[in-house]
């Protein structure tokens, strides 16, 4: 990876320089002390990570965190093959105005979306009031301060991303297969279980890693929306940074998610291209 | 072949969760209009109180200028190094070009919260905390990487071939690269650079840990708000920081669609 200006082939090195040498010293530098200061604050040694097996509080945030995160992706995923689906069939003009609403609240502000939620979901919110007034329900349901305000926040956040993988793997899917498989005798669901469904399975993986991984770090809604009472890694982590200032524990907490994530990254390289999965938003 | 029943059915499902994903954010709009002095939806009239609230204090004000400033600033810098990256590895394309890529794409899929503990790591030595070289240097870092898919993706339909004619026609790499690949991958800069900017100038969770009293940005001054869930004005903050982001989003969809016209 060296850069080698006087070869005309490797001249492309030094435009990659900048960028390479920002992201090195900014970025993966400091994520190694993070890495670092988990065995060796307060004490060298793995005492952080001993932790994790006597601290009850620790195992109960972790469970939260995993349990919340499964529940999300799979919510979302389902949403999103369903949107996807409907995006591939739809004429052009109709696709165009359902990507352009996808790529809109692709791009809202998490922090106006879950500010606008905080408003809805109260006790006294549009949605209980309109249940109410309804008649379907004859008290408040509490939204908030618990996981299922904070799992309706962060589905809404997600669908998008999930959408987007697996919308590029059915762009991908020659039609003719679909009618070769009708037209072989096998009725419409046959041919999406058989046929449509596992030429999707590279998008639906790639999605579901995509989600599940925004998800185990996410911040803004839980800390929000759960109000303290649905405790998640990321809110966990900074207070132990900004608030008891127990470096020790919140790096070995960055550690675990940081190698969690990378291991579901190199799984979801296998599935597709980080560039394909952002690629069909956003360029 | 005609759509079955159930595809029907699920276009139609589609169409309203579509309309969900965006409904939810404009209640911040009538609650911002609400008379009340707490915050709520407006029964009988609305009134603009809380936009003179917001556009008339100072600190709110700071707020909008810091994140201009911090935006556009960050942006200019992670379109530059993410185009020229772009350009390099177009051109190198090699095994350790992809592995490269892939770790300047980092920023983007690691959480936010690890990096937030990095950079505030590194910054407390260097003086760089609740600065603005701190959190424009930090949002670079997290932008532009954006930069670097679109252009990328730009690059992608360049024919490289136009690069080597305009050297054989004897253009130096400077003029090559003005006048030939960059009008080439004009739209994927564009794109970049929107998109750079909306991630800076929404980005809390970095802010958080850099920003004390004197860089205050507007979603740093927003989560306050939030987490005090009483001052009407947050929600005229919210609807205008929400405005920003579909203006410059709107840039970016009128020349994408410029583009697939004269295509």
């Amino acid at each position: 990876m060296q850069a080698t200006p006087r070869h005309a082939m490797n001249a492309g090195w030094i435009l990659v320089l900048p960028f390479l040498v920002l992201v090195g010293a900014l970025f993966i530098g400091p994520i190694f002390n993070i890495m670092w200061l988990s065995v060796s604050d307060p004490a060298p040694g793995l005492g952080n990570y001993a932790e994790l097996f006597t601290s009850d509080s620790l195992g109960k945030i972790l469970w939260t965190t995993l349990r919340v995160c499964v529940i999300c992706t799979a919510i979302s995923v389902l949403l999103g093959y369903s949107i996807a689906y409907a995006m591939v069939h739809a004429a052009d003009s109709a696709r165009n105005k359902m990507l352009g609403l996808l790529l809109v609240s692709f791009w809202i502000s998490v922090l106006v979306r879950t500010f606008s939620w905080l408003m809805l979901l109260g006790r006294s919110g549009v949605v209980n009031s309109g249940l109410e007034a309804l008649g379907i329900i004859s008290q408040p349901i509490a939204f908030m301060r618990n996981e299922l305000g904070v799992l309706i926040g962060m589905v809404h956040y997600m669908v998008p991303y999930a959408v987007l993988p697996i919308l590029a793997s059915m762009q991908s899917i020659d039609g003719r297969v679909v009618q070769a498989s009708r037209s072989l005798g096998a009725t419409g669901t046959q041919t999406f279980i058989r046929v449509y469904l596992p030429l999707t399975r590279a998008g639906l993986v790639a999605a579901a890693l995509l989600v599940f991984i925004i998800n185990l770090g996410f911040y803004v809604v839980p800390a929000v929306l759960g109000g303290g009472k649905v405790l998640m890694v990321a809110e966990y982590i900074s207070v132990q940074v900004l608030v008891t200032l127990q470096w020790g524990t919140a790096a070995m907490l960055a550690a675990l998610l940081l190698f969690g994530v990378l291991a579901l990254l190199f799984i979801m390289s296998r599935f597709m291209k980080l560039s394909t999965v952002f690629g069909g938003a956003k360029a | 072949m005609k759509p079955g029943l159930f595809a029907r059915l699920n276009s139609g499902l589609s169409w309203v969760l579509l309309v969900l994903l965006i409904a939810p954010a404009l209640v911040a709009i009538p609650v911002s209009l609400t008379p009340k002095r707490f915050l709520s939806f407006p029964t009988d009239e609305l009134s603009l109180q809380y936009y003179r609230e917001l556009f008339g204090s100072p600190e709110w004000m700071s707020s909008f200028w810091q994140s201009t400033v911090i935006g556009v600033a960050s942006t200019l810098l992670a379109t530059t190094i993410g185009t020229l990256c772009a350009i390099g590895l177009w051109r190198v394309s090699s095994k350790a070009g992809e592995v490269v890529r892939a770790i300047l794409l980092l920023p983007l899929v690691i959480p936010p919260i690890i990096a937030a503990m990095a950079f505030y790591r590194l910054f407390v030595p260097l003086g760089l905390i609740d600065s603005y070289p701190g959190l424009i240097l930090a949002h670079t870092v997290l932008s532009a990487p954006l930069v670097l898919i679109t252009v990328s993706a730009s690059l992608a339909g360049f024919d490289p071939r136009l690069e080597q004619a305009s050297r054989n026609l004897g253009a130096s790499n400077w003029t090559t690269m003005h006048r030939v690949i960059l009008p080439g991958i004009m739209p994927g800069v564009l794109a970049g650079a929107v998109f750079a900017f909306i991630s800076s100038w929404d980005e809390i969770v970095v802010t958080l840990f850099l920003s004390k009293f004197s860089v205050y940005t507007l979603p740093r001054r927003m989560w306050n708000g939030i987490r005090e869930n009483t001052d009407p004005t947050v929600a005229a903050a919210a609807v205008v920081l929400m405005f920003v982001t579909l203006v410059a989003f709107s840039i970016w969809a009128l020349a994408a669609r410029r583009k697939r016209t004269t295509d």
